[in-house]
């Protein structure tokens, strides 16, 4: 067995230092009867390339590869430089532990370092964490930092969050004194609606949550929601799905907001069907010794040499235990180092372009979307790179199914999240679609 | 004197770019007040690709990593990460976004039901959850089960009790769980008995939180006999699965009465930690606890595959999508390699491993807990004239990454060594002769070792300033 360096020889030698003659003398601690279970059911050893053959045939029955996809919702298809595949899968950086041991260590904490920073920008925030689990997790976790820093046990979730972000955060407070309050959606503009958000905030709202660009693509009015929270001194998450529209918008900072959390998986990270994504959070400076998730801060050496390191641990629980801002360990670092690459590959130019295509393709096709007559473009403008899409005779999922045939994947209905929406799709797009792309699902949708 | 690396800002110049991206090649139209839109990415990097590779090259060269050496941190289990399984993670025709129908990921959800079976099997457990994204999360998911069981007989109870060696995970899942925590004195021995049980063994008590084997390497013997006690005063036997490599193929910890468990893909699996994740935090439940597993479930349909997402017991969504499918492709890939004729030969040589290294320092380090050791040992510092720390730092001038220390709390200067079955017996003793030129070095010259690292790219660094005046961003103009 090529992962099991020991030889029989050896094996021999060290039991008899051990002074054991054989190795089930090791396992005489475990209750009489239990050793040994039959695994009789479970497949036996393959060799390399059978392992590859069978994971090719894993591959083989997923279909989806053979078609143009529009599928968005929280997880997004964007250009991966190779150079960012190339260097975040070298050894050094994926397998490494937590850098608890600095000294050997500086590579991993300086590249987070950087991440950290490239995120505070883009957030127009003072801090980032290095990592939560996904944007639904950050998302809950935002709830406990507003509840206990506030004191106050109100939260407030625009409607037009990700039905999985609320979901999770449903699941996070279940058994805390937490009360969570949906503010009612605009049906015309599809934003928050001001009146409802006004008579909603009140003196025990520890924070309102509201999501942009929203579950229906359009953006919030980030300035509007922040200064009707913070005269209650309610505070204020804004909740982003898709980092990628952090490099075309203000920042939330700049927008009055007090975190910014949400999912980076745009920054480098593939598709993965689902995971390992990237959770993000950034905060205010106040909030930074009640942030959740571990941070690398700068300090020097002993000679005063600059260098990096884990820090503001009191707030963890190896050290706090119950008592923690979070449960939180391992985190996402190597997705976050990668993000971290792929922000500084793109850098200036190639971030802003990125963004600028994500934005004019999906313009592009919701303005001849919305000549045509069998749907209707629900929002015409303020939207990143999502369009939701109304059919006008039958459901969506006809469309999606006849768009399928003509090897389309043209969005997600919005009846998988709410049954009553049965008329709905949101697609998504980006710097991955050229105008021929849109014009093919522009053609496939038809009159 | 060497210095790091620059940041990645320092190295930025104006009008330098690092990708090879087109402008988009519809009209510009854009369809957003202008008001909105941000005007810069004021100070981001512009680097040009080959600056931007040299960069992370040189940042590379100062990470110590499982494929530069040994790594014998206690209760991380860093063993071996193999290269085919990165290779299979990253296939292109696994990429599915996850909202794509399910009739074109076939493939995707076959993946997701075989290591669930894979888990069941070598855990004796009726049923898992892929979902939790790492080992804290799994305890909490774990948590809120118990939880919601006991909540739905009538009383969900308000206490779990957790032993003095635990992680310090364990407390915080319960605590965001809703419970509070009593901390429970291990025995002289170092395990949690009846003896140990029984006076906390109140009404209130909704479940205990145990490792097995224990964070000193110490087998829970008296498992069955707990979980019996427990069950007859209405409380469920929660087993943290950190340490499950000593017992992979071994021993079913489903058998002994465990009610549900975290098992950790990170360690036990051999997927890569990444500096610190992503890990992956599968938790696997008795039959009584199988309504109330997180949703979305991959359901076995005739031929096929389909995924449950409504269900009215169960505790919710506890993460976006399907958890980290890409490491559990990764875990699956290794257990498909080992087969069932080798994994018991992983906990085999992972324990045998560790008493190998315990015989031969048990000369020359203090060992309070003198039980039995399976995949791991932990030492302490008394009697020796420097500290934990110091042995730790010296390890780093000799090449070799140091065992976790001061963990558990309950060991007095705590080194905990976990050598794991990937290491060689050629590695054990190069390390085990490094420990008797160290302590003897600490006997000789114990200056050397608190001066220590020297061999490193930068030495002792001040965390006291770190966490006193937080820098935790680069700003223009304030480089250190």
């Amino acid at each position: 067995m090529r992962y099991l360096p020991l030889t029989d020889a050896e094996r021999e030698e060290m039991k008899r230092v051990i002074g054991i003659a054989d190795v089930s003398d090791l396992f005489t601690c475990i209750p009489s009867g239990q050793c040994r279970p039959q695994l009789g059911t479970l497949p036996k050893a393959l060799s390399e390339p059978e392992l590859t053959a069978l994971f090719r045939e894993f591959g083989r029955r997923n279909s989806f590869p053979g078609y143009l996809s529009f599928l968005g919702a929280g997880a997004y298809s964007h250009f991966i430089p190779e150079v960012v595949s190339y260097l975040s899968a070298k050894g050094e950086f994926l397998t490494p532990y937590t850098p608890y041991q600095p000294e050997v260590s500086q590579g991993s904490l300086q590249a987070i370092f950087e991440y950290q920073t490239m995120m505070a920008m883009l957030t127009g925030l003072d801090v980032a964490n290095a990592s939560l689990y996904d944007g639904a997790t950050a998302a809950a976790e935002a709830v406990l930092l507003a509840t206990r820093r506030s004191g106050r046990g109100r939260v407030l979730l625009a409607g037009n969050l990700h039905p999985e972000y609320a979901a999770v955060i449903r699941t996070y407070v279940q058994n805390l004194p937490i009360e969570l309050v949906t503010v009612a959606a605009d049906k015309a503009s599809g934003r928050v609606d001001a009146a409802d958000l006004g008579a909603k905030l009140n003196d025990a709202t520890a924070a309102v949550l509201f999501q942009s660009p929203n579950f229906l693509g359009v953006v919030e009015d980030g300035r509007g929601i922040a200064a009707a929270a913070h005269e209650r001194k309610v505070f204020v998450v804004q909740v982003v799905a898709e980092a990628m529209s952090l490099a075309y918008f203000a920042a939330p900072g700049d927008a009055g907001v007090d975190m910014a959390v949400g999912e980076a998986q745009s920054f480098g990270l593939t598709l993965g069907f689902g995971g390992p994504y990237l959770g993000f959070m950034a905060v205010r400076e106040e909030f930074m010794r009640q942030m959740p998730g571990r941070l690398v801060g700068q300090t020097r050496d002993l000679d005063g040499k600059r260098g990096y390191v884990l820090t503001l641990s009191t707030r963890e629980q190896h050290i706090k235990r119950e008592k923690a801002t979070s449960n939180i360990c391992t985190n996402q670092a190597w997705c976050a180092l990668r993000a971290g690459m792929y922000l500084a590959v793109m850098g200036r130019t190639g971030l802003a372009r990125a963004a600028r295509a994500c934005h004019l393709n999906a313009a592009y096709f919701a303005k001849l979307a919305a000549k045509k007559r069998s749907v209707r473009v629900v929002y015409e403008r303020n939207f990143f790179n999502e369009v939701l899409l109304e059919v006008r005779k039958g459901s969506a999922g006809d469309l999606v199914a006849d768009l399928r045939k003509k090897g389309i994947l043209a969005g997600v209905p919005m009846a998988w999240f709410d049954p009553g929406q049965k008329d709905r799709l949101l697609l998504a797009f980006s710097e991955v679609h050229d105008r021929a792309a849109i014009d093919r699902l522009l053609d496939a949708i038809g009159e | 004197m060497n210095t790091l690396p620059k940041l990645i800002f320092e190295l930025s110049r104006e009008g330098k770019i690092g990708v090879g991206l087109n402008e988009a090649d519809v009209p510009e139209e854009p369809a957003v007040d202008p008001e909105l839109l941000r005007r810069e990415l004021a100070d981001f990097p512009q680097l040009s690709e080959v600056e931007i590779v040299r960069h992370y090259m040189a940042l590379a060269k100062l990470n110590y990593s499982v494929d530069a050496g040994f790594y014998p941190l206690g209760s991380c289990t860093m063993k071996y990460n193999p290269k085919i399984n990165e290779k299979l993670a990253a296939a292109e025709e696994l990429q599915a976004h996850p909202y794509a129908p399910h009739d074109l990921v076939q493939g995707n959800l076959e993946i997701l039901a075989r290591l669930e079976e894979w888990l069941r099997e070598l855990t004796g457990l009726a049923g898992f959850t892929l979902a939790p994204a790492a080992g804290a999360h799994g305890e909490f998911t774990g948590m809120l089960m118990v939880r919601k069981y006991l909540q739905e007989k009538g009383d969900p109870r308000r206490l779990v009790l957790i032993p003095d060696s635990a992680h310090g995970t364990n407390p915080a899942s319960a605590h965001f769980a809703g419970y509070d925590v009593k901390e429970i004195a291990s025995s002289a021995q170092g395990t949690i008995g009846l003896a140990e049980l029984r006076p906390h063994l109140t009404p209130e008590v909704a479940a205990l939180m145990m490792t097995n084997p224990n964070t000193l390497g110490i087998f829970e013997s008296d498992i069955m006999a707990v979980a019996d006690a427990l069950h007859a005063n209405g409380s469920l036997l929660y087993m943290d699965g950190a340490n499950l490599n000593a017992l992979l193929g071994v021993v079913r910890p489903g058998d002994l009465g465990v009610d549900v468990m975290h098992i950790n893909l990170h360690k036990t699996f051999s997927t890569p930690h990444g500096g610190g994740g992503p890990g992956s935090g599968p938790v696997g439940v008795a039959a009584h606890l199988l309504p109330y597993l997180p949703v979305p479930r991959v359901r076995r349909q005739g031929d096929g595959f389909d995924v449950v997402f409504d269900d009215p017991r169960s505790i919710g969504r506890v993460k976006n999508f399907y958890g980290q499918f890409l490491v559990i492709v990764r875990a699956l890939a290794y257990l498909m390699t080992l087969g069932r004729e080798n994994v018991g030969r992983v906990a085999e040589d992972a324990v045998l491993n560790a008493n190998y290294v315990r015989k031969r320092l048990e000369g020359l380090l203090d060992l309070p807990y003198k039980g039995p050791s399976l995949h791991e040992v932990v030492f302490s510092d008394s009697g020796l004239p420097v500290k934990t720390l110091d042995i730790a730092k010296r390890l780093l001038d000799y090449g070799i990454h140091p065992f976790t220390i001061y963990f558990p709390l309950i060991v007095h200067g705590a080194m905990m060594i976990e050598p794991t079955e990937s290491e060689s017996k050629e590695t054990l003793d190069d390390f085990i002769a490094v420990m008797g030129t160290i302590l003897r070095e600490a006997r000789e010259d114990p200056e050397l070792l608190r001066q220590a690292p020297t061999r490193t790219p930068v030495r002792r660094l001040d965390e006291t300033l770190a966490a006193r005046k937080p820098v935790l961003r680069w700003r223009k103009g304030e480089s250190l």
